[in-house]
């Protein structure tokens, strides 16, 4: 049989680690929307003086990709401080699979950014994130940084694609070097739209093709 | 198939051409006729091509091109059609047409009042398909055809995947073009045909040679359209009666075995060989994955599963939303199933999914 996916993602697809809930977790991230598709669920606990996860676990509502990196952060993450598991990225992920299939990139971000979320909540509730950051446009690319670019499993911002941004009283304009029919441009606004729109202070985003 | 490739291998010729040739023709003339019968055509009134996709282009850019000086610039698709006709009408759009996305029900049935009232003077072609490629609905197309007739509007319908599986007789219905392919009823790929009634207005949009009645230009695939005809003529009541049997198992058992299950479609106004259902709280690459692995073949509408990672337009055609599509399954039979795969799919899927919604954060456990 011939599947689209390496050996080891076929068998955290098969065997997923750290599935589950975590009862009174310390923190919980929960990531994407039934909505638009993918979603997880991440809780930790940690130890308070160390500051170490003594445990993480997951849930998915996704693809292949989405869950096999579920499986491989957690991994990653367990044991480790919160400040090194803030540092796993989703390409450390996709490496210690076997490499991912550009298209699912933006299945298995989503996993990376569930464990951030948990964490940063983590943070928030222990007083540890001292006052809330303005939108800026640094601000936004950092946030587009993890919108990937289907054709190559880059992200959008490495990958050229985005030709401007602007924000304005809450409102963030996006313009992408795309023809707005391009086989992936509902995908990437959908995306775009999930990532700027959850940021505290963005009232609205605003996605403009090209052509 | 196989003398065409490896005795009379010629290219079809005119009558004034070498024997081999003459051969290969009437090789050709034999599938065509065959394909006509099946759809009480002329055969002159068929002409092969490389597939629906092809078919399809012709039909409404040949009709487009023809008919826009002399009557107008509008065109009504339903806006669950398959991607040769969705994406052409779309094409078509750039170049200046007015294309209507007509709207269907909670089954997928098109609206039919709708469809006479937005029929106009300026309208030159209705194309609604017969059955749909993933959830199964079947049209009425006696209905769509009878509007048709009396605005005076050429009507094309893709029965890519109704075709020797429901009746279809051009003769008793004024339906004007159709397009059909091979691949759905276990012929080779890369071949299909486009009826085109007489005397309807169409031009070429390849240019080339004058194969096909000048409608289509090209070497024609002989090969192609003897086994195209072959599969035609194998396809029984009886096997197809034996679909539908596996279909309704599928859907009852699904309805009946596993919880939190929808079926997308319509009930009776179904293909034969389509069951569709959404298995909600789940993702279906996921569980064709899953499936895959234990060797069935299922397909989804999910985002994740598609080539543009957007999820199924029928899916939200019909009034669903991301979840629906997300979760949505596919079962397509043929003629080598047999009902202990019905069962066996279902067994299998009850696991599956049952095993995703272990995992699934949307799931109350």
């Amino acid at each position: 049989m011939k599947f689209p996916y390496s050996e080891k993602v076929l068998e955290h697809f098969r065997n997923p680690r750290n599935v589950g809930k975590i009862e009174n977790p310390d923190g919980k991230g929960l990531e994407g929307s039934p909505a638009c598709g993918d979603m997880v669920a991440v809780y930790i606990k940690v130890e308070p003086e160390t500051k170490i996860i003594e445990d993480v676990k997951f849930e998915s509502y996704g693809c292949a990709s989405n869950i096999a990196t579920g499986s491989v952060i957690t991994e990653l993450a367990k044991g480790k401080t919160l400040e090194e598991a803030k540092k796993i990225t989703w390409k450390q992920a996709s490496e210690e699979l076997g490499g991912l299939p550009p298209i699912k990139a933006h299945c298995s971000v989503l996993a990376v950014e569930g464990l951030r979320a948990a964490i940063r909540d983590y943070e928030e509730k222990h007083g540890l994130v001292t006052e809330k950051e303005p939108t800026t446009e640094e601000v936004v690319r950092r946030r587009l940084k993890h919108v990937m670019n289907p054709l190559t499993g880059l992200d959008i911002i490495r990958t050229d694609l985005i030709l401007k941004t602007t924000v304005e009283d809450g409102v963030v304009r996006v313009v992408v070097d795309l023809p707005s029919d391009h086989q992936f441009a509902s995908s990437i606004k959908e995306d775009i739209v999930e990532k700027l729109g959850a940021l505290w202070d963005v009232k609205r985003v605003e996605v403009v093709f090209t052509a | 198939m196989k003398p065409y490739f490896f005795d009379t291998y010629a290219v079809a010729t005119s009558e004034f051409g070498y024997s081999m040739g003459i051969d290969a023709k009437e090789g050709l003339e034999k599938a065509r006729e065959g394909i006509a019968a099946k759809l009480g055509a002329e055969s002159g009134e068929i002409v092969f091509t490389s597939g629906a996709t092809e078919s399809s282009n012709t039909a409404l850019k040949g009709v487009a091109s023809a008919l826009k000086e002399k009557k107008g610039k509008h065109i009504i698709v339903s806006k669950i059609e398959d991607f040769p006709v969705l994406n052409t009408a779309k094409a078509l759009t750039k170049q200046g047409f007015e294309v209507t996305f007509l709207e269907v029900d909670a089954e997928g049935l098109a609206d039919l009042g709708k469809l006479e009232k937005t029929i106009t003077e300026e309208t030159i072609l209705v194309s609604i398909q017969h059955g749909n490629q993933e959830i199964g609905t079947v049209q009425d197309l006696k209905a769509i055809s009878e509007i048709c007739e009396e605005k005076d509007v050429l009507l094309h319908t893709d029965a890519t995947h109704s075709f020797t599986r429901l009746p279809l007789d051009v003769k008793k219905l004024p339906v004007d073009l159709v397009t059909l392919s091979a691949h759905t009823i276990h012929g080779p790929r890369g071949i299909g045909a486009l009826y085109i009634r007489k005397d309807t207005p169409i031009n070429k949009f390849m240019d080339g040679g004058f194969q096909e009645f000048n409608r289509r230009a090209g070497v024609e695939n002989i090969p192609g359209a003897v086994g195209f005809a072959k599969a035609a003529e194998l396809v029984t009541p009886e096997e197809t009666r034996h679909l539908e049997a596996m279909r309704d198992r599928v859907i009852d058992r699904a309805l009946s075995d596993i919880p939190k299950v929808t079926l997308n479609g319509s009930l009776e106004k179904r293909l034969p060989q389509n069951a569709n259902l959404t298995f909600h709280y789940v993702e279906g690459e996921s569980i064709t994955l899953h499936m895959d692995m234990r060797g069935f073949a299922v397909s989804t509408g999910s985002a994740c599963f598609s080539r543009s990672l957007e999820a199924s337009h029928v899916i939200m055609g019909i009034g669903g939303d991301h979840e629906r599509a997300h979760g949505s399954v596919r079962f397509s039979f043929g003629r080598y199933n047999r009902m202990e795969d019905a069962d066996a799919a279902i067994d299998a899927i009850s696991e599956v999914v049952a095993r995703l919604r272990e995992i699934s954060p949307l799931m109350e456990k």
